[in-house]
């Protein structure tokens, strides 16, 4: 079926728009394949707004006399509602939207379409490779090599097709490790301490099963990260007794008697529906018109969403101390390793590595961590916080990670090169995007569709010049220094910017933030070091020459 | 100094409140202060905790290590100090106990304390705020408006300041004779005047109706009031009490008006809980933040219970109410409570600073809090237990109302020209005692005091070191697009003031300041216009002439200017041993401290990283168990930097 067959009623007349805090508008809608189209009708300077159909998580309908109101509620939270003359049009256009929507083809998705005249197709696409990666790493070079025995994903079918091993394990050996680890997700290098060598590995959970099975290889292989060092630290992302429970079901956990070098910490996580369940309340909550500071409090509570951020920066300062303080390697795993295991992975990163605090060192974070390690972002990014749908394998593990990272920045606020900006933005291309980053489970997927030859790349387009300029923070001062997030309830807030994007009060910091920004130009061009419209440099060195004549004039 | 029996205890055990962190030092017992000094000479942090600001103190049981002091401050410092001898302990708490309870107002900070300036220097200090000026700038008196010499001598109301404005049709007798119909002869005047549609906000206190009784005094000046407004037929009386309490009220023959015998009055009531309501609300509250380990589901649930930021709500909700009554529907309003000197401060203030962006000025918000918290006898004295220990007077009434407007500083961060180290430094000295401002509960008292000829006045402080409070993206433009703040009172606007009650907990605070940063950029941009400025007039005088210029070598490398060193976030610690500076240097010290510059020093956790108190976990538990020596002294890492 074409995708334009989903199409009954392709324009509308005379529909008024309302969004939060605008006037109504009236203008014609329009639909197609991947867009929903609304502009006003005033011939110059007219207005218009863009939606992809993909964007939209849920709709409402609501007959009133002979038009219809149509609720529009976006994955990137916001809400709109069409008011269409004619009941007929009206349903026509909802049930269009419903389909297309919910499109499950990922060949079919827009980012497939999307070709703008500035961007070409050849050449390659994203940022790094662990190939790139590893040589551009000089601490690895000594004791890690680049293993491309999952060149054809027949090892594991969601890591990519080179990944980061110790030099003295073989293949063979992985091989045999992959097979005693669920999904086949066998340990792998994920970060290097710049400095004093610790790695943070990622794997998930071994298979042990309930009678204790062990495999010698997959000891080998964690003895060999350690290499000597006395300890290591696995850090399991579930409580110990959901540890023991997993055993029944052919999961389990590394026992002290066979791994004698490591020791377990349990650190309790929530997963899948929990946390997606969790958005839905305290999306929920933010627009709760009964304005009562009890039940505010109660509901942002019930959903703990804000204990989910609480856990995650807890165990990623837990990572951190391991190998930055006590200066011993981790290895992170919770069940199948595609979720917690990375958001505390490339949290700890942040908090250690100033290299993934620059705009182009985060993209290239996300892109190693989360896109080349298989989270399974078409699956967990499927609806968003306003969907009925019954919940499948949808899970805002990513959406936790970039509420995570904005606390960090809460605290830090000169580390990172990047602003708040950026992690809206990626907040919404995660769900709803024109480019093929974010399409697909892992790799593997990713290469059957031909996504990198027919799509293209989220981060390379963000690293253009002057898109890059709206995402820099314009206070950034790059340190070398761990930043450790305090997390204190008191200190860890809601991500305002987020869940009260389409209010007033956004408005406001919005233009806060464009004052900050000016203070900050207007202190660059005069004083700043390597301008050459610097001001105050100028007038002195106009000004020497005449001092010195005036000195030598004195001395005559 | 009679009272101290040992000025100077050493080995003394600093622990830290949210951690099992401690530091050694020594601790010294001043008249006026005591004082911690960390025995450590790389870091030598001092604390200086003066003796007003303590609320309580407690000496827990003796352990093995000595003898425990808690020291719990009004500025919501909490010390926990072990004292190696039980005797020494006992000789500082029984001094302490006698200095901090001063039996007489010679005895406060205030009386003693010199910034060495000559009389005229005091003298003007006390003249910055002229609240004459101030109703003047309203556009009063007017054709309506008057003012009365009746209270010249406190005569009609002891509370109250003696210059009042009332509306020319108000005679004398229609005065005396309300004032006596109400509770504590507070009768009803004006507070502050909306020029654009000459509507009136006046405050007082309860009616003495009881069950029926009436004033016809009283209701002839309602009526003046509202013959004043030409725009509105009528007035809006707000009782800012819940109605339960008011009813209650008129079993002792006070009460709220019957709107059956005032002609054109809207009664409303708001619901703004008592003083004893909000005392024990800040209790639980403070229970529940200064909590070890805390996690997050109680925390969440701990400050709904406390209902702190419920009653935060009500108070703006009420001032919402009044700035609507008065800009949308020019209707004057006339506020009051039980004695009118609590709720109704709270909500006359703040809704004249919703209305008027003077009062969201640095200058404009001391006169504020001068005209409707201290000269109409907010009794500071005794909300902030500067003197007489009846607890039960004690209440955050004016803490609420720096927090209320801490809540519209975050929804409106261009509206104001302070940042919230304004507010907070002016609650320091609240309760300080320091300077003569805030002391004693009325003007009358502070004339018998003769506070503007023996202490100072905190105004002329503050505006010393204005630099320090700016805010730096405040724009009066936005004030004049905003000339009225119309606040969201959605419920998730309403946050925990982390800054006012973790001043001191450092480990809570963000590492790094974007207000600090942003403030030295302005500043520097500031000195910097300066010096081009003074250069071109250098150029001039050479006779060159200095538009078009072009670069005629290459600028060469210039390293930022210093950042100025008033700046309170990133004031270095030279000059903490002045006893006069040191209460600034005591809020923004540590700051300051965690600031310094992370490049050069050999010790690495630099950046405000106590640590410990974290968060990370119970892991000590599990992390560092027995038989893993290596791991044994793990720390867990609050909010720092490490390299």
């Amino acid at each position: 079926m074409e995708l334009s067959e989903h199409i009954k009623t392709a324009n509308v007349e005379d529909v008024t728009l309302r969004r939060p805090f605008h006037p109504a508008l009236r203008g014609t809608l329009c639909v197609t394949s991947h867009h929903l189209l609304f502009s006003d009708r005033k011939d110059e300077a007219s207005w218009q707004l863009l939606i992809l159909l993909k964007n939209i998580d849920a709709i409402e309908k609501r007959a009133v006399g002979s038009s219809g109101t149509i609720t529009i509620k976006c994955k990137d939270l916001l809400v709109l509602q069409l008011e269409i003359p004619g009941m007929e049009e009206c349903l026509n256009i909802a049930s269009s939207i419903e389909a297309l929507s919910s499109l499950e083809s990922v060949t079919e998705m827009y980012p497939f379409f999307y070709r703008p005249s500035h961007l070409t197709l050849n050449g390659p696409w994203g940022l790094s490779s662990t190939e790139q990666y590893y040589k551009q790493t000089e601490r690895l070079w000594d004791r890690w090599r680049v293993s491309t025995l999952n060149s054809d994903y027949s090892v594991c079918p969601s890591y990519p097709s080179a990944v980061i091993m110790p030099r003295e394990v073989d293949d063979d050996k992985l091989i045999r490790s992959a097979r005693f680890r669920q999904g086949g997700r066998f340990p792998v290098l994920s970060y290097c301490h710049h400095r004093n060598g610790m790695v943070i590995m990622r794997s998930s959970q071994p298979l042990t099963g309930a009678n204790k099975k062990r495999c010698k290889e997959d000891e080998l292989l964690l003895q060999a990260v350690i290499d000597g060092s006395e300890l290591g630290y696995i850090i399991d992302l579930r409580s110990a007794q959901q540890a023991q429970q997993a055993r029944m079901t052919g999961g389990g956990f590394e026992s002290k008697s066979f791994y004698s070098h490591w020791k377990r910490i349990h650190r309790h996580h929530e997963r899948g529906k929990v946390v997606q369940e969790s958005l839905i309340k305290l999306v929920e909550a933010c627009s709760d018109p009964s304005h009562s500071v009890d039940r505010w409090l109660s509901k942002l509570e019930n959903s703990k969403w804000l204990s989910h951020v609480h856990s995650a920066l807890s165990t990623a300062g837990l990572v951190v101390e391991c190998v930055e303080r006590d200066g011993h390697s981790v290895l992170v795993h919770g069940s199948e390793g595609t979720d917690n295991t990375l958001l505390v992975s490339s949290l700890a990163q942040l908090i250690l590595d100033p290299a993934s605090r620059t705009v182009t060192g985060f993209l290239c974070l996300l892109e190693r961590e989360w896109i080349q390690a298989g989270h399974p972002f078409q699956q967990r990014c499927a609806h968003s916080a306003y969907s009925h749908a019954r919940l499948k394998q949808e899970c805002p593990i990513f959406l936790l990670l970039l509420d995570c990272v904005w606390q960090v920045w809460r605290q830090f606020p000169l580390a990172l090169e990047f602003s708040e900006a950026l992690l809206l933005r990626l907040a919404q291309e995660v769900y709803a995007s024109n480019y093929g980053t974010f399409l697909c489970n892992s790799e593997q997927e990713r290469c059957a569709a031909g996504v990198k030859e027919n799509t293209h790349c989220l981060f390379q387009s963000l690293l253009r010049p002057d898109i890059e300029e709206q995402y820099l923070n314009p206070l950034y001062e790059p340190t070398d220094l761990a930043i450790w997030p305090s997390v204190h309830p008191q200190s860890l807030q809601l991500w305002t910017g987020l869940f009260l994007r389409w209010t007033e009060y956004a408005q406001n910091m919005e233009e806060a933030r464009e004052e900050v920004w000016s203070i900050v130009k207007e202190h660059h061009e005069q004083a700043g070091p390597d301008r050459t419209n610097n001001t105050l440099s100028t007038h002195c060195d106009t000004l020497t020459p005449f001092e010195n004549l005036m000195d030598e004039l004195t001395i005559l | 100094m009679e009272h101290i029996r040992t000025p100077k205890v050493e080995q003394v055990k600093l622990l830290d409140r949210f951690s099992n962190k401690s530091v050694i030092g020594t601790l010294h017992l001043t008249a006026t202060h005591l004082i911690f000094v960390e025995s450590n000479s790389t870091s030598a942090q001092e604390i200086w905790i003066l003796h007003h600001h303590i609320a309580s103190m407690e000496k827990l049981s003796l352990t093995t290590s000595g003898c425990p002091l808690l020291i719990q401050c009004r500025n919501f410092r909490l010390v926990h100090f072990v004292i190696p001898r039980e005797r020494d302990c006992h000789d500082i708490y029984s001094s302490l106990l006698r200095l901090l309870r001063p039996v007489s107002y010679d005895e406060l900070y205030a009386f003693s304390y010199n910034p060495k300036q000559n009389d005229q220097q005091r003298e003007e200090g006390w003249q910055l705020i002229d609240l004459a000026a101030e109703f003047e700038r309203m556009g009063v008196p007017c054709d309506q408006w008057q003012l009365t010499d009746v209270n010249r001598e406190y005569k009609v109301c002891e509370t109250y300041p003696r210059d009042l404005y009332v509306p020319i049709t108000a005679s004398k007798p229609i005065i005396v004779g309300s004032s006596k119909f109400r509770s504590k002869g507070r009768f009803p005047v004006l507070t502050y005047f909306y020029q654009e549609k000459k509507a009136a906000v006046c405050r007082c206190s309860q009616p003495l109706s009881g069950f029926s009784a009436r004033c016809l005094e009283d209701e002839h000046m309602l009526q003046a009031i509202s013959k004043a407004n030409h725009n509105s037929r009528y007035i809006y009386v707000m009782d800012t009490r819940p109605k339960l309490n008011a009813l209650a009220n008129r079993a002792a023959g006070k009460g709220y008006e019957n709107e059956d015998n005032y002609s054109n009055i809207r009664f409303q009531f708001v619901g703004i809980e008592n003083i004893h309501v909000m005392r024990g609300s800040l209790q639980k509250l403070l229970e529940v933040v200064g909590t070890r380990s805390l996690s997050m589901t109680d925390y969440l649930v701990g400050l709904e219970n406390s209902g702190w930021l419920r009653h935060i709500k009500a108070i703006m909700d009420a001032a919402i109410f009044l700035a609507k009554a008065v800009t949308v529907e020019g209707a004057s309003v006339l506020v009051h409570c039980s004695d009118g000197w609590d709720r109704t401060a709270q909500v006359c203030a703040l809704g004249s600073l919703l209305m008027d962006p003077y009062y969201r000025t640095i200058k404009g918000f001391m006169v504020l809090i001068e005209k409707d918290w201290i000269s109409f006898g907010h009794k500071f004295a005794d909300r902030c237990d500067q003197l007489d220990p009846d607890q039960k007077e004690v209440s955050p009434i004016f803490t609420q109302f720096l927090e209320c407007v801490w809540q519209l500083t975050e929804q409106f961060p261009q509206a104001f020209e302070f940042s919230e180290w304004f507010l907070i430094q002016i609650h320091e000295h609240v309760h300080s005692c320091q300077f003569g401002n805030f002391l004693g509960n009325s003007q009358r008292q502070r004339e018998v005091l003769q506070l503007k000829e023996r202490t100072y006045s905190l105004w002329a402080h503050l505006l010393s070191e204005k630099q320090n409070y700016m805010n730096p993206v405040y724009s009066p433009s936005f004030a004049e697009s905003h000339p009225v703040l119309e606040p969201s009172t959605q419920a998730c606007h309403f946050k925990f003031w982390r800054n006012m009650y973790h001043q001191y907990d450092r480990s809570m605070h963000p590492r790094q300041s974007i207000l600090k940063q942003v403030l030295t950029f302005k500043e520097s941009n500031r000195e910097l216009e300066g010096t081009v400025q003074a250069l071109k007039t250098k150029l001039q005088k050479f006779g060159v002439s200095t538009s078009p210029l072009k670069p005629q070598t290459p600028p060469r490398d210039r390293s930022l200017p210093p950042r100025p060193q008033s700046l309170i976030l990133g004031a270095p610690l030279l000059s903490r041993k002045e006893v006069q500076q040191e209460e600034d240097e005591e809020v923004f010290g540590e700051e300051a401290r965690e600031d310094a510059p992370a490049s050069t020093d050999g010790e690495r956790t630099v950046e405000g990283s106590s640590a410990t108190e974290n968060g990370y976990g119970e892991l000590t538990g599990s992390f560092g168990s027995k038989n893993e020596p290596a791991v044994v002294t793990l720390e867990f890492g609050v909010a720092r930097m490490t390299c």
